[in-house]
C-alpha cells in the first residue's frame, strides 16, 4: 500500500498573472503532523485551499488515499476524510458554541436533504457537539453564542469545526494565529494529543511551535516546494536558511 | 435546549401559535359572513394567497438569505399554467392545481440551477432578468393573450365544494395554503431547514464542513418556487384570468416588502406582512388616490420602528407572557 496519504503533484494556479501555486510537489505520509511554512503570500493558503477544493488548480493533480481527488467536491472531499480549518476565523458567529459543533457532526451523519423529520429533539447531534467541545476545551462555554467569544476560544472552535467533521487528513491554516503565549502552547497540546488519530498539515509561522510539533516539514517559497523533510533537515537545509529561514533567525538574535 | 434564541430557532413557531392560526383563519369567513361583511371574504382570500406566496418567498430570502428579485414568474407560471387548462371552460381542480405547482417548480428549478451559481447582487439581478424574460414571453405571445391576459369562464373545479361563491373559494384557498404552511413548518424545523438558516448565516464554513451547498440552495429554491406557484394558480382563480402584471417585476417587489415587512426568517413573517400590507393598502386606497405615498410612508415608519419586522418584536414579549 501507498505510506502517503496524499500526494499533490505538479499543482499549478494563477490568479490573473500572478503564479501563486506553481508546480508544487508535495508529499504527506499516513499519520504525520507535516509542517507547512514559507514566508507570507508564499501560497500556503492557495495550496491548502486546492487541496481542500475550494479553489480548482489551473493543471496538476491531489490524490488521497491512492485515489484522484482533483475534481471532486468540497462536501465529497469532506466525506471522504479530508477537512480545513480557516486562517481568519469562519464560524457561525450568532449561533453558540453547540449549534456549531452539532452543524458539522450532522453533515457527517448525512441526511441533510431530510425534509421532513424535526431536528429540535436530535440528541445526537448535540451529544456528538459536546463530545467534541470538550475536547477542544470549550465545555464550560458550550450554550455560549460564539461572537461573545474570546479570540483564543475562537480558534479552538475553529480546530473543533474540523475536527468534528470526522477526518482523516486535517489541513490547518494558522491555528495559533493571534493566540497568547498560553493559548498556543494549549493548542499545541491539543494538536498532540490527536497524533496518531489522523494525519496533519499544519501551516504555521510560529517557528517554535513547527519545531516542537511536526514530524516533517515542507518549505514552500514563491508557490512551490523548495525542501521537504524532518525538522533536523530542514532546520540545516541551507537553501532554506537563505530563501526563509535566515531572515528569521537574524531578526530572533537581533532581538 | 437553548436559553437564548439563536438565528437557528428564531424561524421556529411554536405549536400552539400554528393552531391559533389556523383557527382564527377558519372561523374569519363566518364571522365576515355574520356582520354582513361579504366583501372581506374576498379580500381574506387574496390576503391568505399573498401569504402564501410571500411565505414561500421568506423560506429563500428569509431562511436561505437568497434575494430573489423574480418570484413574480412563479406567481405567473402557476397563474397562466390553470388559465390555459381552463380555456375550453372549466378545469378539475385535482389536475390543475397540482400541475400548476409543477410547471412552476420545473421552472424554478432551470432558473435556480442558474441563478445560483452567482451570489449577492449578481443573484438578484440574474433572477430579474429571468422573470423580465417571461412577462415578455407572456406580453408577446398570442396563445398567452399578450397584453390582455387570458381571461377564464370559471374557477377550478371541485366536486362537492362550490368555489364560485367566496366562502367555499376562501376555504378552498384555506385548505391548500394550510398544506403549504404544514409543508413549511415541519421544513422549518428539519436538518434541511437548519442547514439552509446555516447557509445563510456562513456559506463557507458549511462547505467546508461538507454540505452540499448548491444542492440545498437549488432544493429550497425549486420548492418556494412551487409554492409561489401554487399563489398564482390560486390567484387567477380568484380574479377569473390572468395578465401580464403577474409577471412585472413591481410584483415580485411587492413580496419582498411584504416579507421584510413581516420579519425576514421568522414563520409567520410571509403571513403577517401580507396581511398588513393588503389592509394598509386597502384601506388607505379608499379614502385618497394618492395612496402609494402614504403606503410608502407608511412601511417606512413601521421599518424603523421594526427593522428586522414585526415578528421580530413579538421575540421578548412572548417569553414574558409565557412566564
Ligand atoms: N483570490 C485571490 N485572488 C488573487 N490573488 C490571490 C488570491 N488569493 C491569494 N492571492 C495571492 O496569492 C498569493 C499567495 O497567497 P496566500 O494567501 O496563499 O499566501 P500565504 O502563504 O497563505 O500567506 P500568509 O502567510 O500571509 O497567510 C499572494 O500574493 C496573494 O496576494
Ligand atoms: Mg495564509
Amino acid at each position: 500500500m501507498n505510506p502517503a496519504l496524499l500526494q499533490a503533484q505538479g499543482l499549478v494556479k494563477r490568479f490573473g498573472g500572478l503564479l501563486a501555486t506553481d508546480h508544487c510537489n508535495l508529499e504527506v505520509a499516513r499519520g504525520e503532523i507535516h509542517a507547512l511554512i514559507g514566508p507570507n503570500g508564499a501560497g500556503k493558503t492557495t495550496l491548502l485551499a486546492q487541496l481542500s477544493g475550494e479553489l480548482a488548480p489551473d493543471s496538476g493533480r491531489i490524490l488521497f488515499d491512492g485515489k484522484d481527488i482533483t475534481r471532486l467536491p468540497i462536501h465529497k472531499r469532506v466525506a471522504a476524510g479530508v477537512a480545513r480549518s480557516f486562517q481568519i476565523t469562519k464560524l457561525f458567529e450568532r449561533l453558540s458554541v453547540r449549534e456549531n459543533l452539532a452543524l458539522a457532526v450532522q453533515a457527517r451523519s448525512g441526511h441533510s436533504f431530510d425534509l421532513l423529520g424535526a431536528v429540535a429533539d436530535e440528541a445526537a447531534l448535540d451529544q456528538g457537539a459536546a463530545e467534541i467541545a470538550a475536547r477542544v476545551g470549550l465545555g464550560d462555554v458550550f450554550e455560549q453564542v460564539v461572537a461573545t467569544l474570546s479570540h483564543g476560544r475562537q480558534r479552538q472552535l475553529e480546530l473543533g469545526m474540523a475536527l468534528a467533521c470526522g477526518p482523516r487528513l486535517l489541513l490547518l491554516d494558522e491555528p495559533m494565529a493571534g493566540t497568547d503565549p498560553e493559548e498556543s502552547r494549549q493548542m499545541g497540546k491539543l494538536i498532540l494529543s490527536l497524533r496518531g488519530h489522523c494525519t496533519f498539515i499544519l501551516v504555521e509561522h510560529d517557528m517554535d511551535a513547527v519545531f516542537r510539533l511536526a514530524d516533517r516539514v515542507s518549505v514552500l517559497v514563491a508557490g512551490s516546494v523548495i525542501a521537504s523533510g524532518t525538522v533536523d533537515e530542514i532546520r540545516s537545509d541551507p537553501q532554506v536558511i537563505a530563501a526563509y529561514l535566515g531572515d528569521d533567525h537574524d531578526a530572533g538574535a537581533a532581538a | 435546549m437553548p436559553s437564548t434564541p439563536t438565528p437557528l430557532t428564531q424561524g421556529l413557531p411554536s405549536a400552539w401559535s400554528a393552531i391559533g392560526v389556523a383557527v382564527a383563519l377558519a372561523i374569519y369567513p363566518l364571522l365576515m359572513s355574520v356582520a354582513g361583511q361579504d366583501f372581506y371574504i374576498g379580500l381574506g382570500s387574496r390576503v391568505l394567497i399573498l401569504a402564501l406566496a410571500a411565505s414561500a418567498l421568506n423560506l429563500v430570502l428569509g431562511y436561505g438569505g437568497m434575494i430573489s428579485l423574480g418570484h413574480a414568474a412563479f406567481l405567473g407560471i402557476g397563474g397562466y399554467t390553470v388559465a390555459l387548462l381552463a380555456q375550453g371552460g372549466s378545469a378539475p381542480a385535482w389536475l390543475a392545481m397540482p400541475l400548476a405547482v409543477i410547471a412552476a417548480a420545473a421552472g424554478a428549478a432551470l432558473i435556480g440551477a442558474v441563478s445560483l451559481r452567482t451570489r449577492g447582487v449578481y443573484f438578484i439581478m440574474i433572477t430579474l432578468a429571468f422573470a423580465q424574460i417571461f412577462y415578455y414571453l407572456a406580453v408577446s405571445l398570442r396563445g398567452l393573450g399578450g397584453d390582455d391576459g387570458l381571461p377564464m369562464l370559471a374557477r377550478v373545479e371541485l366536486p362537492g365544494l362550490s368555489l364560485g361563491d367566496d366562502i367555499g373559494f376562501y376555504y378552498f384557498v384555506l385548505a391548500l395554503a394550510g398544506l403549504a404552511f404544514m409543508l413549511l413548518y415541519r421544513l422549518a424545523a428539519s436538518r434541511f431547514g437548519r442547514a439552509l438558516v446555516a447557509i445563510r448565516e456562513n456559506e463557507q464554513r458549511m462547505a467546508a464542513i461538507g454540505y452540499p451547498v448548491y444542492r440545498l440552495k437549488l432544493a429550497a429554491f425549486t420548492l418556494s418556487g412551487g409554492l409561489a406557484g401554487l399563489a398564482g394558480a390560486l390567484l387567477a382563480n380568484l380574479s377569473l384570468g390572468v395578465t401580464p402584471h403577474l409577471l412585472t417585476w413591481h410584483q415580485s417587489g411587492i413580496l419582498i416588502v411584504m416579507v421584510i415587512l413581516g420579519g425576514s426568517g421568522y414563520f409567520w413573517g410571509g403571513l403577517t406582512g401580507a396581511a398588513i400590507y393588503m389592509l394598509l393598502e386597502e384601506s388607505i386606497s379608499t379614502h385618497t388616490e394618492h395612496w402609494n405615498l402614504w403606503l410608502g410612508a407608511l412601511l417606512l415608519f413601521i421599518v424603523l420602528v421594526a427593522p428586522e419586522g414585526i415578528m421580530s418584536l413579538r421575540r421578548k414579549p412572548a417569553k414574558a407572557e409565557r412566564a
